[in-house]
């Protein structure tokens, strides 16, 4: 019925779009959230001061100085004792304002005198053997920087802790100019940021524009013409928020959460080293989307993977959650001393563990104290000693889809606890890897170098120092207390580091632009009181309740901004830092191929299961494979619905990952990654225009628009422009599209329906289509 | 608009990699950046970056690269690294003074005895240099003038997987950048019209169901993926989705592109992105690249006499002596880095009779390649690596039977040669012991070899880094010397 209509509906859709957007903008502006005010009262606390100053002159330790400390002087002067140079530390207070080590009339900063400061008059020294970082380290001091080490000394050279050790404290809301503009309380702190910079907010983006940007942020997929119609024609308040709620509780809410997760969990479908043969975990997966649709709250979700096996009576559900640390690579390449790669798998599980967990790269502790954060050898041998005792082989069997300790689910336990893993008819039992301690627990030695061969002291379990202490009193030494460890209240980082995952989820970069580093030489917050009011609420007052936090987000005006670019933004923060709009972003690999299975019809949107073989170009794997691999030697496509899943699905052959997703910036799953590269580059347009998935897209989406009697040919061209980009085309545009088709017909003497299927091409190539605006 | 777009362009630093080459002529593929905008900026991500590579560092000797990998571990000791005493000794065990407890893969470290085995072909020498060649490389030998041999090679890993990883990232755990990645960072490109960094691969006749390559180990690893290296394929479609449907014709494509480049136009002038205009440019990239790859595969046009040259392999595609004639067009295109891989190599058993096919598969289109370089003048200014991951055991693996033999991998001591570009022709480096298990003179670590490499186009090792996770680094990790005895 619709469809006749549609024309009609979109020309006045097409005016109606910004007066729906003044209606909703106003709407919002006069009606702060709920919790609003309950939060004030609740606010007791004092501001985070130490985080929070704009003055331009005034040097901030944490923000200006120690990034160049960090960067240029702790390779020789940082927490790392074996490197270290004049016995002189530079990332602790005391050794700022002591003297040199040869020279007890010379101090390293002298307050009194700061002219006189030995660091100052290092670093302007010309001459090559006094001048600091030295000509053999090549790093330099740029001269900005040397004059901001100077004036911080002239200040008075005030020391403080790093910004990401101390807890977070739930700021107070700030004030702002654009209080009109703001739905919530994320509102305030973007605005105020925004106001202290001399920008300004952009107006609500056009419904049609906001609607597919959250279609795809929280379900992974674009919202249908329907969708979209039935939200541009509804004028009521909550029209939006009934949106959200409906997407945060679809069955594929979880998949979009998961395609996130696994990226983090480096899951892949093959052991990953040499002949890379099959593994079994799709159950761990299909746990995840199930997790994320039930909304498990997140110190669950999370104490389930780290210790789920460990947990008093465990339940089936929580062991399966475990397989999360036997994600990581496992070798059968015969001839490998088996403890070593035993090791790699410890250390990929610590590294894995903190860098989602703490933000932390801790890696570099692995051979030595770490450089620039005060995290020792040992100490990653403490925390590594948690992850030691899992009752494994470091050289498997060759053709073992999961070796031990593994869980066998069977159909049986599909009736009851499990009844979440997609276990197909035909098969009667699955086993995957899972966690499970081995009866006689290892010792654990710091090994020098991080050499498997070069055990030293013994250790015993722990967490950085710096961090929060393990307190043995509080929590067991295993992994179990760990993760009890990563939810106690004044661990500083568990939440900063969650909420930031889930802000860049939305905003593309995160409130910290390094989200798996935290340290010294990870990006400042450039928003921190908004960072800790995210973490505090989250932790505090949402209880870790995932859906919720982020249903917060996205009704925030910041969320629903316009994305269009400003002349006079863009002069101030060109790379929208401070998020004066919304910023526009390349869809993921995931979405741009899920984009193009949905909008034709041809998507499948079946949940879990074993991972599914799409099309892909011939050859690939035996090219590499040379024939070995047993059960992943050749690459057999699928047939049927198989072809058509959504691309989490997509099976992953770690050595030769599939194409569809590498092309467009996937990671290899070889281990964590916490951000995605973006990059635009010939072998996409290629994938795009080439790729027999895209070219079955698109015929199939013509096929449909032609199977519709009676639309015009303006009409058809609008479905199709619609259906894929979400949007109705302008007047230009229209004209433009008609214009290819008429000259395609020409060129080709192609039937009209036919030429249909180029045009439908021609969209499916636009920059729109794989840009969430 | 016009004035934002010039500040984007001028400032905007996460953007970086995507301003790449919009100024002249247009985008290239991994490393198709704007030569001139070559390491101005850093990782996006990173807390400080910006740092400026000043490449190259010094004046370069090579401009670009073939590297052929010999996947496996090639037995130096049946080819190049002549040991008579081995055959003198056949049959006696390994001593313990010359080990003196060096790890072995879980391939021999149960075996009972270690009996040494010389090999069963003869060696000769060669040209005014002298140098030792097996009769399995006779045409290799008749080159022998021409190359470098570094006899001293040695390397920390003793598996495949993690060896493989080592040569071509510096590192034995996957993550690192692939070399090709590193000099497409670090120096870009020498054309528009084709990526920097391509590779090639094929499977030999030595030994099937040989070991597998990874595709990471042509990886960018945290470099951007603009640097990956590109596979070209002997299969319909070289380069991955690179044919156009069928149906579709040349000038229909055209005319999609132009259309498209307004479309996104308009958006551009609506969103004010200047990413759009990026996307545009990798749109006409991919369009010269529909024609360029086939053009530069395509070897119709190849006359007979250098067809010959190449050997009986030359007009089989996805062959080693194929693959060798698309190195030196992509060679002659101005690809930086043509990477080869030939699978095969790892002979555990029966090595005599495996050896003899694998070898034959490249003796014959390697010389060809070396010489045909340097009739058409481009050797001078190419470097060609030959090798494999590391080398084969003085000892048999296995039963030892009068005409078969096994070698297990052996890390310690191996064979690499080098032509070109700088290195020293009709040189050797470094020795072995009298049966070819130590080395006894000049020592060549896989990193200095990388160093080397690096150094021939005019990159100091220690200062090509990138910083990513808060750390530097470098293809050589924080090792390596530039050996300057192998450089003329």
């Amino acid at each position: 019925m619709k469809n006749k209509n549609s024309t009609n509906y979109q020309l006045l859709g097409y005016f109606l779009i910004p007066f729906f957007g003044i209606l909703i903008f106003k709407f919002i502006s006069n009606n702060p959230s709920e919790t609003f005010g309950d939060l004030i009262k609740e606010n007791n606390f004092t501001t985070n001061t130490s985080l929070n100053k704009n003055s331009s002159d005034y040097i901030n330790f944490n923000f200006d100085v120690k990034p160049i400390l960090s960067d240029k002087c702790y390779t020789c002067h940082g927490p790392d004792e074996n490197a270290r140079k004049a016995d002189l530390r530079l990332d602790l207070e005391q050794g700022f304002y002591g003297t040199l080590e040869d020279d007890i009339n010379k101090y390293i900063i002298n307050r009194e005198n700061p002219h006189e400061s030995e660091l100052i008059k290092r670093i302007y020294n010309k001459n090559s053997n006094e001048i600091m970082p030295p000509p053999e380290s090549n790093l330099t001091l740029t001269n900005k920087e040397k004059e901001t080490l100077k004036k911080w000394i002239e200040q008075g050279a005030k020391w403080k802790s790093h910004w990401s050790y101390s807890k977070p404290i739930l700021p107070e809301i700030p004030k702002t100019d654009f209080s009109n503009w703001c739905s919530n309380e994320i509102d305030f702190f973007v605005a105020n940021k925004l106001e202290s910079k001399g920008l300004k907010p952009s107006e609500i983006e056009e419904k049609e524009i906001v609607i597919r940007r959250l279609y795809f942020d929280l379900i992974g997929l674009p919202p249908s013409i329907n969708d979209i119609d039935d939200f541009l024609t509804n004028e009521s308040n909550d029209a939006y928020e009934k949106i959200v709620d409906k997407l945060l509780s679809s069955k594929s809410y979880g998949e979009r959460m998961a395609s996130i997760w696994m990226d983090l969990a480096r899951y892949g479908d093959s052991h990953g080293y040499q002949d890379d043969q099959e593994r079994i975990m799709w159950p761990w997966r299909d746990w995840v989307i199930h997790a994320y649709n039930k909304n498990l709250s997140y110190d669950k979700f999370i104490t389930w993977q780290i210790a789920g096996d460990m947990l008093p009576n465990a339940t089936k559900e929580q062991i399966l959650a475990s397989g999360f640390n036997r994600n990581h690579k496992i070798t059968q390449e015969g001839g490998v001393v088996p403890e070593e790669y035993r090791v790699e798998y410890v250390a990929d599980r610590a590294v894995t563990t903190s860098k989602i967990m703490m933000g932390l790269t801790v890696e570099c502790a692995r051979c030595h104290s770490h450089k620039y954060d005060p995290i020792s050898h040992e100490e990653f041998f403490s925390f590594y000693s948690f992850f030691n005792n899992v009752d494994e082989e470091g050289l498997i069997v060759y053709g073992e889809t999961a070796p031990k300790p593994n869980l066998k689910i069977t159909k049986e336990d599909l009736k009851n606890e499990l009844s979440f893993v997609n276990l197909p008819d035909s098969i009667n039992d699955v086993t995957l890897m899972v966690m499970k301690e081995t009866e006689n627990l290892r010792n654990t030695y710091v090994l020098n170098r991080g050499s498997y061969d070069s055990p030293t002291t013994k250790v015993s379990p722990g967490t950085p120092k710096v961090v929060l202490p393990f307190d043995y009193k509080k929590n067991p030494a295993n992994r179990v207390g760990l993760s009890k460890w990563f939810f106690d209240e004044d661990n500083p980082l568990t939440s900063r580091v969650a909420v930031n995952r889930i802000w860049q989820q939305f905003f593309g970069i995160g409130i910290v632009a390094t989200p798996d580093d935290f340290g010294s030489q990870g990006s400042k917050p450039i928003n921190p009181e908004l960072l800790d009011w995210l973490a505090y609420t989250y932790q505090k007052n949402d209880k870790w309740d995932t859906k919720k936090f982020i249903k917060r987000i996205v009704m925030s005006s910041t969320y629903k901004q316009s994305s269009k670019a400003k002349k006079e933004n863009l002069l101030i923060d060109f790379d929208n830092m401070y998020l004066a709009q919304y910023p526009r972003q390349k869809l993921s690999a995931e979405m741009i191929r899920d984009n193009a299975l949905a909008s034709s019809g041809m998507l499948v949107n079946r949940i879990g299961g074993p991972s599914v073989k799409p099309m892909q170009p011939p050859g690939l794997w035996n090219e590499v494979t040379g024939g070995g691999g047993g059960s992943l030697a050749f690459y057999v496509p699928d047939t049927g619905d198989n072809l058509f899943r959504r691309s989490l699905y997509t099976f992953w052959k770690r050595t030769v990952p599939p194409p569809s997703m590498m092309i467009f910036d996937a990671p290899t799953r070889d281990f964590c990654v916490a951000v995605r590269q973006k990059t635009s580059t010939p072998l996409q347009s290629l994938a795009l225009m080439n790729d027999p998935q895209y070219l079955l897209a698109a015929e199939s989406l013509s096929k449909k628009i032609f199977s519709e009697k009676g639309a015009s040919e303006k009409e058809k061209i609008i479905k199709l422009y619609r259906t894929v980009t979400g949007r109705s085309p302008n007047k230009t545009e229209l004209l433009k599209l008609n214009s290819y088709l008429n000259e395609v017909k020409k060129i080709n003497k192609y039937s009209d329906e036919k030429a249909f299927i180029s045009l439908s091409v021609l969209v499916y190539n636009l920059d729109e289509t794989t840009q969430k605006s | 608009m016009e004035e934002i777009h010039k500040h984007f362009l001028n400032n905007n630093r996460r953007n970086f990699l995507k301003k790449a080459g919009l100024g002249i002529g247009g985008l290239a593929l991994g490393s198709m950046m704007d030569p001139l905008n070559f390491g101005k900026s850093n990782d996006p991500f990173s807390a400080l970056g910006n740092n400026s590579l000043n490449l190259p560092h010094f004046a370069p000797k090579a401009k670009r690269i073939i590297y052929l990998f010999q996947s496996g571990g090639p037995s130096q000791l049946d080819l190049f690294d002549y040991k008579p005493k081995l055959n003198q000794l056949r049959g006696t065990d390994l001593p313990e003074s010359i080990r003196k407890g060096q790890r072995l893969t879980g391939m021999t470290s149960g075996q009972a005895k270690f009996p040494l085995v010389g090999s069963v072909y003869n060696f000769k020498q060669y040209g005014e240099s002298r140098a030792w060649v097996s009769d399995l490389m006779p045409y290799v030998g008749k080159i022998a003038d021409e190359l470098c041999f570094v006899k001293s090679m040695h390397t920390d890993a003793i598996n495949h997987d993690p060896a493989i990883t080592f040569f071509q990232t510096g590192s034995q755990q996957p993550g690192r950048p692939s070399m090709g990645s590193w000099m497409s960072y670090g120096l870009g490109s020498l054309n528009n019209n084709l990526p920097s960094f391509v590779v090639l691969l094929s499977n030999g006749t030595g030994r099937p169901k040989g070991q597998p390559l990874y595709s990471r180990l042509w990886g960018n690893g945290f470099l951007s993926s603009l640097h990956q290296g590109v596979q070209f394929r002997s299969a319909k479609d070289p380069v991955l989705y690179l044919k156009n449907p069928e149906g579709v014709s040349a000038l229909e494509r055209r005319k999609m592109l132009d259309y498209l480049a307004e479309l996104n136009h308009e958006q551009e002038a609506s969103f004010g992105d200047p990413e759009i205009n990026n996307r545009i440019a990798q749109y006409e990239m991919a369009y010269r690249m529909q024609t360029s790859v086939p053009e530069t595969m395509d070897i119709s046009k190849e006359p007979d006499h250098i067809l010959k040259m190449y050997g009986p392999d030359a007009q089989k595609p996805g062959t080693y002596a194929a693959n060798c004639i698309q190195a030196r067009r992509l060679i002659e295109k101005d690809v930086r880095f043509v990477q080869l891989y030939h699978m095969g190599w790892d002979q555990h058993e029966n090595l005599p009779n495996q050896i003899k096919g694998q070898s034959s598969d490249v003796d014959q289109p390697t010389a060809a390649l070396i010489m045909d370089l340097k009739q058409r003048g481009l050797l001078e200014d190419t470097l060609i690596v030959w090798g494999g991951e590391f080398g084969r055991t003085n000892y048999c693996q296995g039963a030892l039977s009068d005409t078969v033999y096994g070698r297990d991998h052996h890390p310690r001591s191996f064979t690499v040669f080098m032509a070109g570009a700088g290195v020293k022709p009709g040189f050797s480096y470094g020795e072995t012991d009298d049966i070819g298990y130590n080395i006894v003179k000049n020592p060549v670590h896989v990193h200095d070899l990388q160093a080397t490499i690096l150094n021939q186009f005019g990159i100091d090792h220690t200062k090509m880094i990138y910083k990513h996770q808060g750390r530097r680094f470098r293809l050589t990790d924080v090792h390596g010397e530039v050996k300057k005895s192998l450089l003329v």
